[in-house]
């Protein structure tokens, strides 16, 4: 049957399995909203391509399938970018659409023309410029199998407005072939066996978990190793719910705002087994003091991960689930009771801490705790960037994998309202709840009138302590107090959450904040929930950047 | 240290600017870098040459092979290769000194490709160091102008590094097992 270039990408849409598109129109992008008119596919109409963008990646992370967002060309097109950008430095799986000027015109400096497929290239996973609608179903297929598969990442699919009007014959290609893309489950399992016979030797091993082992699903595979074996887990960041906080083996998070405990069993561990984790800076700190002590043991699905920062000894390339399945049918109990003798003392001496007086001005900690005592195992929580996003990864307690969405990579500030927005689309009818700071959400906050469009039971905390607090904070400590245009006042939130039709809800002391979190819970549609917060207040403990994970900072004076 | 790197490509736009993209991303030059087709057309090979830090360039080859349109990569500084590159020279040749650069060339196996009488066009084929004696010794005689096409090279194993017949895996440290796989032909 022959088709336009538009249906045929609604038709390819439908069969990935997309029910729901983020996006915005635009002259380059009309046929494909002409499709999509009729179409049994819903788009959800956003107030900036930026927010599309993280919607997009947010259900991607949630579900593990990928999101799609789609916008028109030129500045359509480079709105998304800072959220393409989001999801390629977290690994999650994204379809891009952007319209294009006619294939005649590119490169003609035509209106709304933007070279953006030049622009993402390096932010990308992979992309592709349709130059011929009849290659339109191959490609759409491949994007899709790319995006989702391996490690994960966005695709961008540029599509011009004359192959979108062009009109072929719709063949679906059954298969997905490409030569140079062939993702494997185990790519090197001869190593499995010498990972196994370092873990067994071992007095003092560590897993350190980032979000591949979510990524793959791992998180029962993970549990059953870390238990059978009885070695204590530290996630990263992105890894958090890839664990169970909740049992004893569970370090919490390590890093520049990590656990004591955590860095100080990673700096004294003598074999660090990582698991779809990248040693990143905020990980590591100073990276040539980094668990000097250990044997460091690899498992990643992208070799180049492998001892690009810290040179493994032993590495499986692979994902995260096989190769911990495979481990975990033949790893024995190990037998280190000093080990755990030792990282029980440290978590006893130092825990992670707060006071929050009855009387004091209010704790971001002890809201963020509340609302986590308040929420369910399976809540989806989703962040903005800043001291608020550190606070959450301490005292919110994570059990669940594909619960904690925030962007760890590039730290998008603005991201996490989109992103909690698109996570009620992926669980439809469940709360999601988004931990913001002042200045983040000022960022994207056009899009409550899209929350409140669709009615979504999206409840924003809103941590308001008039500053850019992780920026105030490291001005206080290493810049001598000089608060160089971190502070800035906001609207008051009660006000606008009303003018655009959402629920807005203030607490100011300790003893409103379990009765705002319930008239929060208890309402159907978008809440803004404004908790005016202690001003100067700083996340610790702290490993002072480019500085080793050892000279942790527990508190100020 | 200096690196020979194949790599064999889908013959598609953009991609050599995502290969070299990788390369300028991190400041990295590179010596010289050819692209051609191979005994099939939908697929390209480059030769790169580039000298860096070994560990950079273990990183950049390793995220050369993680792009789509990588089909291969291959670092022939590692084996036995054949090298060869090709060199369009022009050189001054009046009258009194032209028999003593005809000399030049004929020691080296060059050709003369041009004759004007002011200057002659000498192509030269030859490994790096041959090609760099001979410009060494037409250097007093003035050279106006260099090409240089930059390295090809190959690898002498007899099965070699050709295109897949059908489709291959991509190498994890070496591996070059061919999968029987259908892949379309454009």
């Amino acid at each position: 049957m022959k088709m336009r270039g538009a249906n045929i990408l609604v038709e390819c849409l439908k069969r990935e399995g997309v029910d729901t598109i983020f996006g915005y129109p635009g002259g380059a992008i009309l046929p494909v909203f002409d499709a999509l008119y009729d179409a049994d596919l819903k788009l959800v109409l956003v107030r900036h391509e930026q927010g599309a963008a993280h919607m997009a990646d947010a259900v991607g992370r949630v579900t593990g399938k990928p999101g799609v967002c789609m916008a028109t060309s030129g500045p359509g097109a480079t709105n998304l970018v800072t959220g393409i950008a989001t999801a390629y430095m977290d690994s999650s799986p994204l379809v891009a659409i952007t319209g294009q000027v006619r294939t005649y015109l590119i490169g003609n400096d035509a209106f709304q023309e933007a070279d953006v497929i030049g622009i993402t290239r390096p932010i990308t996973k992979h992309s592709y410029l349709v130059k011929d609608v009849t290659q339109l179903a191959r490609i759409t297929r491949e994007a899709f199998y790319i995006a989702r598969t391996g490690r994960p990442g966005p695709v961008l699919i540029d599509l011009p407005i004359d192959i979108a009007q062009a009109e072929t014959e719709f063949i679906y290609p059954e298969k997905v072939e490409i030569r140079g893309y062939r993702p494997k489950t185990i790519r090197t399992p001869e190593n499995i066996d010498q990972a196994l016979e370092m873990i067994h030797k071992s007095k003092r091993p560590v897993l350190y978990v980032g979000q591949g082992a979510i990524i793959s699903n791992a998180a029962r595979a993970l549990s059953a190793f870390a238990r059978r074996a009885g070695i204590p887990v530290t996630t990263t960041l992105l890894g958090l719910g890839a664990f169970p906080e909740d049992d004893s083996l569970a370090l919490k998070m390590l890093g520049m705002h990590g656990t004591y405990y955590a860095n100080h069993a990673v700096q004294n561990c003598d074999l660090l087994i990582a698991v779809g984790a990248r040693f990143d800076d905020r990980v590591t700190g100073k990276v040539s003091d980094f668990a000097p002590k250990a044997k460091i043991l690899h498992f990643d699905v992208d070799p180049s991960s492998v001892s690009k920062n810290v040179k493994a000894d032993c590495y499986v390339i692979g994902e995260a689930k096989a190769i911990l399945e495979a481990l975990a049918k033949k790893v024995r109990k190990l037998n280190i009771p000093d080990w755990l003798e030792q990282i029980s003392e440290w978590k006893v001496k130092h825990p992670l801490q707060y006071t929050q007086g009855e009387h004091e001005g209010l704790k971001s900690q002890y809201v963020i705790e509340e609302i986590s005592r308040h929420s369910g195992r399976s809540t989806v929580v989703t962040t903005e960037v800043g001291q608020h996003q550190m606070w959450t990864a301490q005292f919110w307690n994570f059990t669940e994998p594909r619960t904690n969405i925030t962007s760890g990579g590039l730290g998008t500030m603005g991201f996490g309202f989109p992103a909690a927005i698109g996570a009620c689309f992926a669980r439809p009818g469940e709360d999601v709840w988004c931990i913001a700071g002042d200045g983040s959400i000022q960022m994207n906050l056009q899009e409550l009138a899209t929350a409140v469009d669709h009615n979504l039971p999206v409840k924003v905390a809103i941590l308001d302590n008039g500053y850019l607090g992780m920026v105030r904070q490291w001005q206080e400590i290493f810049y001598d107090k000089r608060y160089s245009y971190s502070y800035l006042p906001g609207p008051d939130y009660v006000k606008l959450a009303e003018s655009f039709g959402a629920l807005g809800l203030r607490a100011t002391k300790k003893n409103e904040v379990a009765d705002v979190i319930r008239k929060a819970q208890e309402y159907k549609g978008p809440v803004l929930a404004h908790f005016i917060v202690k001003k100067e207040d700083n996340v610790f403990p702290m490993v002072p950047a480019g500085r080793s994970n050892s000279e942790m900072i527990e508190g100020m004076a | 240290m200096r690196h020979v790197i194949s790599v064999l490509v889908e013959n598609h736009f953009g991609v050599l600017a995502h290969v070299s993209g990788l390369f300028s991303a991190r400041g990295f030059n590179i010596d010289s870098l050819t692209v051609g087709e191979t005994e099939d057309p939908s697929v390209s090979r480059m030769t790169i040459v580039a000298k860096g830090d070994d560990r950079v360039l273990d990183q950049i080859m390793k995220q050369l092979d993680r792009l789509v349109d990588v089909i291969r990569i291959i670092d022939l500084t590692k084996e036995e290769m054949i090298a060869r590159e090709l060199v369009l020279v022009k050189v001054n040749a009046p009258a009194k000194v032209r028999s003593d650069v005809i000399q030049v060339v004929n020691t080296f196996r060059a050709k003369i490709v041009d004759v004007n009488p002011k200057n002659l066009i000498i192509e030269i084929t030859g490994t790096e160091s041959k090609i760099d004696a001979i410009l060494e010794l037409l250097r007093p005689f003035g050279i106006r102008e260099v090409v240089r096409t930059g390295l090809v090279a190959m690898s002498r194993q007899s099965d070699g590094y050709k295109v897949p017949a059908h489709t291959a895996a991509k190498s994890e440290e070496g591996e070059r097992a061919a999968r029987p796989a259908k892949r379309k032909k454009k």
